[in-house]
């Protein structure tokens, strides 16, 4: 057992501060190898992976690195600094602590390498970029534990992966390390401990009371369709008026700016709301983080951005617009709402149109049952894997026996082949080709027997490509004006590739009108009281899990829905005597024609990533069936699919040993993966991040990785990148296991309905964003009107 | 018939679907910035080892125009290769299959930006080149007449898609598509466009059929700013 310093003991008694019992456990375990602590927000579980460190330094202080936290919000980084800073200060311990993340400055970062505190907090990026440099060894030799906050939220993406390989790094460097992980309340911790490694024991803290959570009732019905929740402002607005401070989440930044566009006509009162999403600008972004600090804020609209860290004490509501999509995240977000222990947080769902109403019910019962939904995770990817042995080269020679080694220590990459393993080290050198054309111009070369960089120049150029976040391009916008304007925030390229001078978009809550495009910056002008165009932002997009979706079906089987508002059980009542209700072993599909176009709808319930993959598999189909069609969208419960011809059978469309033989063949042309290539080539070092200012303006230059793509399909098939992709694009963006369990489930129950009309569950669809286009026959057909058209118009027929 | 037809300076040309311009009464097949050898040159410079197969995907191109149009001449419009060092480099498969396609016809490589000096292969180089009543260059010239011209690699879009273009502007001057693999695009509306097409201009797509539509002059509905992708 280590215990506290006195001086540490005496100024939380001063306080009436005790321990809670897992902080104590958390003390008592500080020399085992690894430890995972589940504790609900608000249960002071980030101290508690302090407190060992805090008392090991103070027992006995020497210069050098002891304690590496890392978080993966740069926001908790420095909110920690500043919560840690009290009591060392005030109990006058004699510790240094510091944060490095993207937006520290080149000057303490120079000193942090040269002179790293006692305790330093950074991101998983920010590690990478560290672990890079050729002093990596002496930074790290001395270190003695590392904590993951929010380890939950890592594992679930690349930057976990990309984490755990650094750990391996840091405990060859320093092997006497010792690991923490924090996490939140998760579905399955045995394999969360697996994947922070080192053997680590689970602690388990008191969960806390159930939480205090039920539907918004509103005033008006939500819409038929749509998203946003604009619908329910003046019931929000009276929530806010009555508590606190609320925090607003919703599911992407675009509904977030909408929302709070609106939220501001309506409030007379002038209550102070803000908004914080990733889109902002940092200045914007740190002004809520500071007002909402000091207290200043009635409310914040928010995003994702606000789901982890900063222990905001006076937060007493939580509000989701939208349904959560996954009962663990809503768990989550509903932890942001008192951060007391032992108190009930309180949160109230929005569903923002009458599908996300049963969502809402669904997700509503599933938190009474404490049920929590997750997905397994399959092993390590190997573009990250690629980017780490860049990384390691940067850092200097290596041998590959040993890296080998090294990699499989990793949770993630625990069951990695050797022979992966040398194929991703061969790609790295020689790019992999089958064709050996950089023999003389290889990136690493073996000299000695230790591989390492052929050009060390290089090195600066692979270290800016570290990460594995990959954004979508976007350009900033900035008002129109003398020294450059006012910096409102970031819009997707391929939004700004739709605007047209005169446009009005909304961002920062304000409508603002294109002007015109400054080099990489878009600028704009101030435009009240117009209607805005929307900005698409396509933020990240959660598949609402297996977990919901089949207590979505469960509740459309009930003959009537007393819990839910009676306009949706109305709605619901409607579609079951026009069309009928999907059924969990059968598959409904809809036929009908509307505005000119044939509409196929097919209630899959698989998720948004499934559901898109049954489009893009049926439209090939559709399209040697001569049916023409011209696109489809998807949500969580279905896709759409327009053309120019209807559908009258549907048997045909899902034979699944037909769409499982022919799934490869016909994924590969698709745009879906097209995009899961261009995210894995970039993380692999395939292809170049883009950097502001080193990217070029005359755009003949460049071309786009289609056409990569395109070419190794041709030329290389077998390529380490294409089988990254393949297996990529199968359990991420395709998800075709779950297509594979829906349609095993139907068993060949699939029923077709013709309509004269779209059907109350159909409607909806018709608003979704991310209409994806299906080039076929439907286009070509339509091209040749368009130009004929544009011919005529101009007179030149 | 997928090319599109039309009459340029008295003479009657074809613009044909994959970007290369026939002119059936002289046998002269045009082709623009092919760009060979532009992931060796990347690699050389210590950057990303893209996929080595551009020459060969751009020779495969090449060669199905040539046996569909059975040329005489053949003119490359400019920055054939993408340095000097990758006209050096081309590997002896490569070699050996653009050799074949020479073989026969008169062959002219007119210099680039990026191939300004003296290549090593066969066939004539020069700055640029008059055939009748057509002067071929890679980079149009002000006040240019009849002038045929590469170097901008204009793109355009037709009902939501991005396509590489020629652009026609009658009588002063075409600008040809860039032919090769790894190549971007410069949208159609560019300012720098834009300053070349005068009145009635078409720009002709590339695709599975050759499809003219209006030029679409900066502020009509249909110009868009920074249509192309990087790959990045």
């Amino acid at each position: 057992m280590t215990h506290l310093p006195p001086a540490l003991s005496d100024w939380f008694a001063a306080r009436g501060w005790q321990l809670h019992p897992h902080q104590r456990a958390m003390l008592e375990a500080a020399a085992d190898p690894a430890t995972l602590l589940i504790a609900p927000t608000g249960g002071g579980k980030t101290l508690a992976g302090f407190l060992p460190s805090l008392a090991e330094i103070t027992a006995a202080p020497k210069a050098g690195l002891h304690t590496l936290y890392i978080s993966p919000l740069k926001a908790l980084a420095a909110d920690i600094r500043r919560n840690l800073r009290r009591p060392i200060e005030e109990a006058g311990l004699p510790i240094r602590v510091e944060d490095r993340t993207g937006d520290t400055g080149a000057t303490q970062r120079k000193r942090q390498r040269a002179d790293p505190p006692h305790i330093l907090l950074t991101t998983p990026e920010s590690l990478a970029l560290l672990l890079s440099y050729e002093d990596a060894p002496r930074i790290f030799a001395g270190v003695q534990r590392v904590i993951l906050d929010e380890i939950h939220a890592l594992a679930e993406s690349k930057r976990g992966d990309q984490l755990m390989l650094g750990l391996a790094r840091l405990q060859s460097l320093s092997p006497g390390l010792r690991r923490v992980g924090l996490s939140a309340t998760v579905e399955d911790p045995p394999a969360l401990a697996r994947f922070l490694g080192g053997g680590a024991q689970i602690l388990h803290a008191d969960p806390g009371p159930d939480p205090d959570i039920a539907m918004l009732e509103t005033e008006a019905p939500p819409p038929w369709a749509g998203g946003g929740g604009r619908y329910a402002i003046p019931d929000i607005l009276e929530q806010v008026r009555r508590h606190r401070t609320t925090l607003i989440f919703h599911n992407t930044r675009a509904q977030a700016e909408i929302f709070f566009h609106h939220l501001w006509l309506a409030n007379e009162d002038a209550l102070p709301i803000g908004i914080h999403h990733g889109s902002l600008s940092r200045e914007a972004r740190e002004k809520v983080e500071a007002a909402m600090a000091a207290g200043a804020l009635r409310g914040v609209v928010c995003t994702g951005s606000l789901d982890l860290g900063i222990d905001w004490g006076d937060v007493d509501l939580v509000i989701q617009v939208g349904a959560p999509r996954n009962v663990k995240r809503l768990v989550q977000r509903i932890g942001r709402a008192n951060h007391r222990y032992n108190a009930p947080s309180r949160a109230l769902l929005v569903p923002a149109n009458r599908w996300e109403v049963i969502e809402c019910q669904a997700a509503l019962e599933a938190v009474r049952d404490h049920r929590l939904d997750g997905e397994p995770r399959g092993p390590g990817p190997l573009d990250v894997l690629c980017q780490h042995i860049l990384a390691t080269a940067c850092a200097g020679p290596f041998l590959a026996d040993d890296l080998y080694t090294e990699v499989i220590t990793a949770g993630p990459y625990a069951t990695l082949s050797r022979a992966d393993f040398d194929d991703c080290l061969n790609f790295c050198a020689t790019g992999g080709y089958a064709l050996r054309a950089y023999d003389r111009w290889q990136r690493l070369m073996q000299r000695d027997g230790k591989w390492q960089l052929r050009d060390p120049r290089a090195a600066a150029v692979l270290r800016q490509n570290l990460g594995t976040i990959i954004d979508i391009e976007t350009l900033k916008v900035r008002l129109k004006g003398r020294m450059g304007g006012i910096p409102l925030g970031e819009i997707e390229e391929s939004f700004a590739a739709t605007l047209t001078p005169g446009d009005t978009f909304l961002i920062g809550g304000e409508v603002v009108r294109y002007e015109n495009l400054n080099e990489l910056t878009v600028e704009v002008s101030r435009q009240p009281g117009r209607d805005p165009k929307v900005a698409v932002f396509n933020g990240t997009k959660f598949a609402t899990s297996t977990l919901l979706a089949n207590r979505i079906l469960d509740q459309l089987q009930r003959p009537s829905w007393p819990d839910l508002p009676a306009h949706t059980a109305k709605w619901l009542n409607l579609q079951r005597q026009v069309s009928r209700m999907p059924e969990p072993d059968r598959l409904l599909c809809e036929s009908f024609p509307h505005e000119g176009r044939e509409h196929l709808c097919l209630y899959g319930f698989a998720g948004r990533n499934a559901q898109q993959t049954l489009g893009i598999l049926v439209t090939k189909r559709m399209e040697e069936l001569r049916l023409a069609p011209l696109g489809f969208v998807c949500t969580d419960y279905a896709t759409l699919i327009w053309g120019l011809e209807p559908v009258t059978e549907v048997g045909m469309l899902f034979d699944l040993a037909q769409l499982r033989e022919g799934l490869e063949t016909w994924l590969a042309e698709n745009a879906v993966m097209k995009r899961t290539f261009r995210a894995s080539a970039i993380i692999a070092g395939l292809i170049e991040r883009s950097h502001q200012g080193r990217r070029k303006t005359g755009r003949q230059a460049t071309f786009s990785s289609d056409i990569l793509y395109d070419t190794l399909r041709r030329f290389d098939p077998d390529h380490l990148m294409l089988r990254i992709t393949r297996q990529e694009a199968m359990r991420g963006m395709v998800d075709f296991g779950r297509i594979e369990d829906r349609l095993t489930q139907v068993a060949g129950r699939i029923d077709l309905v013709r309509l004269d009309r779209v059907t109350p569950l159909a409607a909806p669809l018709f608003l979704e964003p991310g209409r994806i286009p299906v080039q076929g026959e439907g286009r070509e057909r339509l091209a040749e009107a368009a130009a004929a058209r544009l011919m005529a118009a101009a007179g030149l027929a | 018939m997928t090319a599109f037809a039309f009459t340029f300076a008295g003479q009657p040309l074809l613009a044909l679907p994959t970007g290369a311009l026939f002119w059936p009464d002289r046998r002269l097949l045009v082709v623009s910035d092919l760009h060979f050898g532009k992931s060796a040159r990347l690699a050389r410079r210590g950057g990303v080892l893209l996929p080595p197969y551009e020459t060969r995907a751009t020779l495969d191109r090449l060669a199905a125009d040539i046996a569909n149009t059975q040329p005489e001449q053949v003119i490359c419009l400019g920055d054939s290769f993408d340095d000097l060092a990758a006209a050096e480099d081309i590997t002896a498969e490569d070699h050996a299959r653009l050799t074949g396609l020479m073989a026969g016809r008169d062959w002219f490589w007119v210099e680039g930006n990026h191939d300004p000096g003296p290549l090593t292969l066969t066939g004539r180089q020069l700055p640029q080149m008059q055939l009748g009543p057509l002067i071929f260059r890679h980079i149009a010239a002000e006040g240019g007449e009849a002038e045929i011209s590469g170097h901008y690699h204009p793109k355009a879009r037709l009902a939501g898609r991005a396509a590489p273009c020629f652009l026609l502007s009658n009588p002063q001057r075409m600008i040809l598509p860039a032919y090769g693999a790894y190549t971007g695009g410069m949208d159609c509306a560019d300012p720098a466009l834009a300053a070349l097409m005068g009145p009635g201009a078409l720009a002709i797509l590339t695709g599975r059929v050759a499809r003219a539509i209006p030029y679409p002059y900066a502020g009509s509905r249909s110009s868009r700013p920074r249509s192309s992708s990087l790959p990045r």
